[in-house]
Order: structure tokens, then C-alpha cells, then sequence
């Protein structure tokens, strides 16, 4: 578990109907999230490596959101994102 | 028995009249059986007519790997798009035939339940599926339950996790579906969503076998497919093909413009090609070599006195006001686009940066939203802006084309709802 979670990568997704555009993700990760031009969160699609600092921000956003709509998925290699 | 490569096979019989179960029995009348209905459907290469030409055989093996006992066949005849009219078609004139169908689906999978969703609005189709079921209900009494839902008819309620979220609570709106491969559920236990069109096939797979089956259509795509064809036509019909025709061949069945200016292929949501394409097969192959595809059947006309960005600009504004208003990039962006497109069409002195607006917005908004919706008018938008791209270029200059001021419009859109008229339960 702790030679894998080390090696994992992660990036943040969002729940595009649960979002409201409070713009929080942005506030706490702006390297991570840009905003578009009526305030909802685009997210970078590069993966966040395991001892990258901008995980914690990643992790300070997902906790800061007002509506839950962010989550920390850990990226599969195989899996293309959509 | 039917000859294997005679046309038509999923419209035999007269459109408006349906046939009724005897007559349905002896006109798809069947000497032989087939063992292992999964198998047979697997050699066929039976692919989904909803738009994505998923193969059914991969998607009825995943759902029949699901634990459930109540599991369930739903058979998607919404038909959302404003230009398909072909699963009415096929259910007006061989209900029996798309039954059946969804029937050996049930068995592949083990579903107790069969149901129908034809869209409220539809009243003439509603009535003919009904009988339908009475039929068979008449007939036995074991086998699968046959049950009719009427959801609200809505672009994107035709969706399967939004007609799934109208069986479960009444709400025709797409859901978040993260995890892949998704399985959908109503009332907990598993569902397999198909086409009705993909249901008609199945049956005919089940009936005559996948050696017969493949004698129409190409390689990768067998079989026979629906084209709903409208726009610069004598009259919109709904027609047959063997996968694989010529454009050529399909404009001249539909006594189509044989010298269109465009083609918009497989719905509002689809890809707009050029008029010198003609040469080109209806089939995914040969189409995706210009970025095009089958998509959910619909080939609309665009004729040489249209204006493609006028054209455009009426389909955007018309998928924008359909979004579910649910996901943020969705709900301002589209809109955002249809003014963007008006602006354009209208040839006014922000047409220019209108133009480049439009382009940000596409890459912007692209895949942000909970279903395929916003994506699908990106690539309408993207195509447009590709096919038309004289004319755009002229209406950014201010200058606008001809066809621009003409009143005559080749694409039927409905008239747009205000907010507060639009029904999603």
C-alpha cells in the first residue's frame, strides 16, 4: 500500500451538476484549477504526482468545497481519461 | 423466409399499418433456430443505431455478468433529435419485430422486464406499441413483462442515465456518471438501454442468424440501417439501406438535392460535410475519414440557396435552450455560443470577434458537462466553422451571404420553450 501510494498519481474531478461555481477550487488550488468566464472550474489535466506540493492544495480543495462536487481520483495508467 | 439481401428488411410492411402478431409471424417466419442467441449475435456484429454503434454483443454480455434479479430490457425509442423520425417509423410498422428483439436481449441477460419508452408527445407511436403489447399479452402468459413509459420528450431525455433517472424519480435529467464501465440501475438492480432500432436487429439476428445477416452491410458494420433524411428533400422520409451505400445512393433513394451544398450526418449533435463528399459510404469507416460519423441516423440536407452559419446558428440556439440546465459550462456556454452564432449570422461589426470568441468557447466548454450534450454542439459548431469557413469569413466582413437573407430554412427546429414551459417530468 505505501510503495504504491507513492508511486500513484492523482487528479481532481468534478461533479459538473453539483458544481455551482462557488470558484472555492480556485482559491485554494489556482495552480491546479483556472476558472472559465461564468466562475466554474477547469482542471488541469496533467496527473498530480504523490509528492508534488500542489497535492495538498488539491486536498485543501476538495475540503473546501461548498457543494462536494470535488473529489481526488487516483489516475490509472490504462485508463484513458475522458 | 425472407431472402438475406433483400431491402427492405426492418420497414417490411406498410408504413402507418402495423403488423399485427400473425402477420408479423408470417412474413419474418423462421425454419431454423438458433441454439445460443448471444453467440449468434456476437458472430452478427449487431452495433447499437442510438448513435454510438457500440457493439451489443459487448454491452449485452457486460449486463448479463451483473448480479440482479430484476433486472431489465429498456428500449430507447425517445428519439430526441427533431430530424429522426425512425424508430416511429419502425414501431408503426413492425412494433412486433423491436419486441422481440428486446425479448431475446431479456433472455440473454436474464431480465424479467421489458420496457418500452416511447416519448409522450408521440401519441400515434404510443398507440401502436400498446396494441402491440395487448397482442402478446393475449397470447401468453409467461415470458417477459412488457411494460410502456411515455417520459417527457426533450433532446436530451432520449439519454440512457437520463431515462433511466426518469424510471427511478420522474426527472428526465442526465446523471454524473463517473466510473467506467458505467451500468445503469433502476430501482437498484441493472438495465441494459438499446435502441430500438438495435432491438429490430437483434430480432432478425435472432431469427434468421448471423450468416444471413451479414449479407448486407460492410465488414465491421453488417446489416441494414435507417436514415431519417430531410432538409433539401421533396418530402422527409425515413428510408433503408444496407450499411455501406454510397451518399449518392442515399440522396437518390430520398429524392434528395442530388447537388446539396452540405450534409449535416447524424443529428443536431453531429458533423456537417461538405457536398463534394457524395462518393463517400454511409457507413462509420469511410465517414470517420473526414471526422464524420453514422451517429443516430440522420442525414440533413443542406440545399445551395442555404446559409450553413444561419443554419448553424438556428440549430445552436435551439440545443442550448434544450441543456437541462444542470452543469455550469453547459447552461451559460451553449447559450453563450448561440449568441456568439447570432452575431455571425446577422453579419454585424462584431462578427470577427464573435468568430474567435466562438473558437475559445469550443475549446473551453468541450467534455466539461455531466452527459454529451455540450460536446455534441462543439462538434456541430467545430464542423460548421470548418465546412462553411467562406462563409463565415464573409459574414465576418460584414458581407452576408445569399442565402443569409433568404426565408427559406432547410433544418426543422422547434420553437424554443421559455425556461418556465419546459416539462422535465
Amino acid at each position: 500500500m505505501g510503495v504504491k501510494r507513492r508511486l500513484a498519481a492523482f487528479h481532481l474531478e468534478v461533479d459538473p451538476i453539483a458544481c455551482d461555481g462557488f470558484g472555492h477550487c480556485h482559491e485554494l488550488a489556482p495552480e491546479l484549477v483556472a476558472l472559465d468566464e461564468w466562475g466554474y472550474p477547469i482542471i488541469t489535466p496533467e496527473p498530480i504526482g504523490a509528492s508534488d506540493p500542489a497535492l495538498t492544495s488539491a486536498r485543501y480543495a476538495v475540503r473546501g468545497c461548498p457543494r462536494q462536487a470535488l473529489r481526488l481520483e487516483r489516475v490509472k495508467d490504462a485508463e484513458s481519461r475522458r | 423466409m425472407m431472402r438475406a439481401d433483400d431491402l427492405p428488411r426492418l420497414l417490411r410492411g406498410t408504413p402507418g399499418t402495423p403488423h399485427t402478431l400473425d402477420e408479423h409471424n408470417s412474413v419474418f417466419a423462421t425454419t431454423t433456430s438458433i441454439p445460443s442467441p448471444l453467440e449468434e449475435l456476437e458472430a452478427a456484429g449487431v452495433f447499437g443505431r442510438g448513435g454510438a454503434a457500440f457493439p451489443t454483443a459487448r454491452k449485452a454480455r457486460l449486463l448479463r455478468s451483473q448480479r440482479g434479479h430484476h433486472k431489465s430490457v429498456i428500449v430507447n425509442a425517445m428519439e430526441g433529435e427533431p430530424a429522426s423520425h425512425k424508430d416511429a417509423a419502425l414501431l408503426s410498422t413492425n412494433p412486433h419485430l423491436v419486441i422481440d428483439g428486446a425479448e431475446i436481449l431479456a433472455s440473454i441477460i436474464g431480465a424479467r422486464r421489458v420496457v418500452i419508452c416511447v416519448a409522450r408527445n408521440n401519441t400515434r407511436v404510443i398507440a401502436r406499441v400498446t396494441k402491440a403489447i395487448h397482442e402478446r399479452e393475449r397470447r401468453r402468459s409467461r415470458g417477459v413483462d412488457l411494460v410502456l413509459q411515455t417520459p417527457p420528450w426533450r433532446y436530451v431525455a432520449g439519454e440512457e442515465s437520463a431515462l433511466v433517472h426518469w424510471l427511478n424519480d420522474n426527472e428526465s435529467l442526465p446523471q454524473y456518471r463517473p466510473q467506467r464501465p458505467n451500468i445503469l440501475h433502476v430501482n437498484g438492480h441493472p438495465v441494459l438501454v438499446d435502441n430500438a432500432e438495435t432491438c429490430a436487429n437483434v430480432a432478425l439476428v435472432g431469427r434468421f442468424g448471423a450468416e444471413w445477416y451479414r449479407a448486407l452491410g460492410t465488414e465491421r458494420h453488417p446489416g441494414s440501417t435507417l436514415v431519417s433524411v430531410t432538409g433539401a428533400v421533396e418530402r422527409p422520409t425515413v428510408i433503408e439501406v444496407a450499411v455501406g451505400t454510397p451518399l449518392r445512393s442515399v440522396l437518390s433513394l430520398a429524392n434528395a438535392d442530388p447537388a446539396p451544398q452540405a450534409l449535416l450526418l447524424g443529428g443536431y449533435g453531429g458533423t456537417w460535410i461538405s457536398g463534394e463528399h457524395l462518393e463517400l459510404t454511409y457507413d462509420n469507416e469511410s465517414l470517420a475519414s473526414i471526422g464524420a460519423s453514422v451517429g443516430a441516423g440522420v442525414v440533413a440536407v443542406l440545399g445551395r440557396e442555404g446559409c450553413g452559419v444561419v443554419e448553424t446558428e438556428r440549430v445552436v440556439r435551439w440545443m442550448a435552450n434544450e441543456s437541462a440546465r444542470q452543469c455550469g459550462p453547459c447552461a451559460f456556454g451553449l447559450p453563450a455560443m448561440g449568441e456568439d452564432l447570432a452575431q455571425m449570422s446577422a453579419a454585424t461589426r462584431d462578427a470577427k470577434l464573435a468568430h474567435e470568441r466562438l473558437i475559445e468557447r469550443c475549446a473551453e466548454i468541450m467534455g466539461r458537462g455531466a452527459c454529451h450534450h455540450p460536446d455534441g454542439v462543439i462538434r456541430l459548431v467545430r464542423s460548421a466553422l470548418d465546412v462553411f469557413a467562406e462563409d463565415f469569413a464573409a459574414h465576418d466582413r460584414g458581407e452576408a451571404c445569399v442565402g443569409a437573407g433568404s426565408t427559406r430554412h432547410f433544418l426543422s427546429v422547434p420553437r424554443l420553450e421559455h425556461e418556465g414551459e419546459l416539462i422535465w417530468e
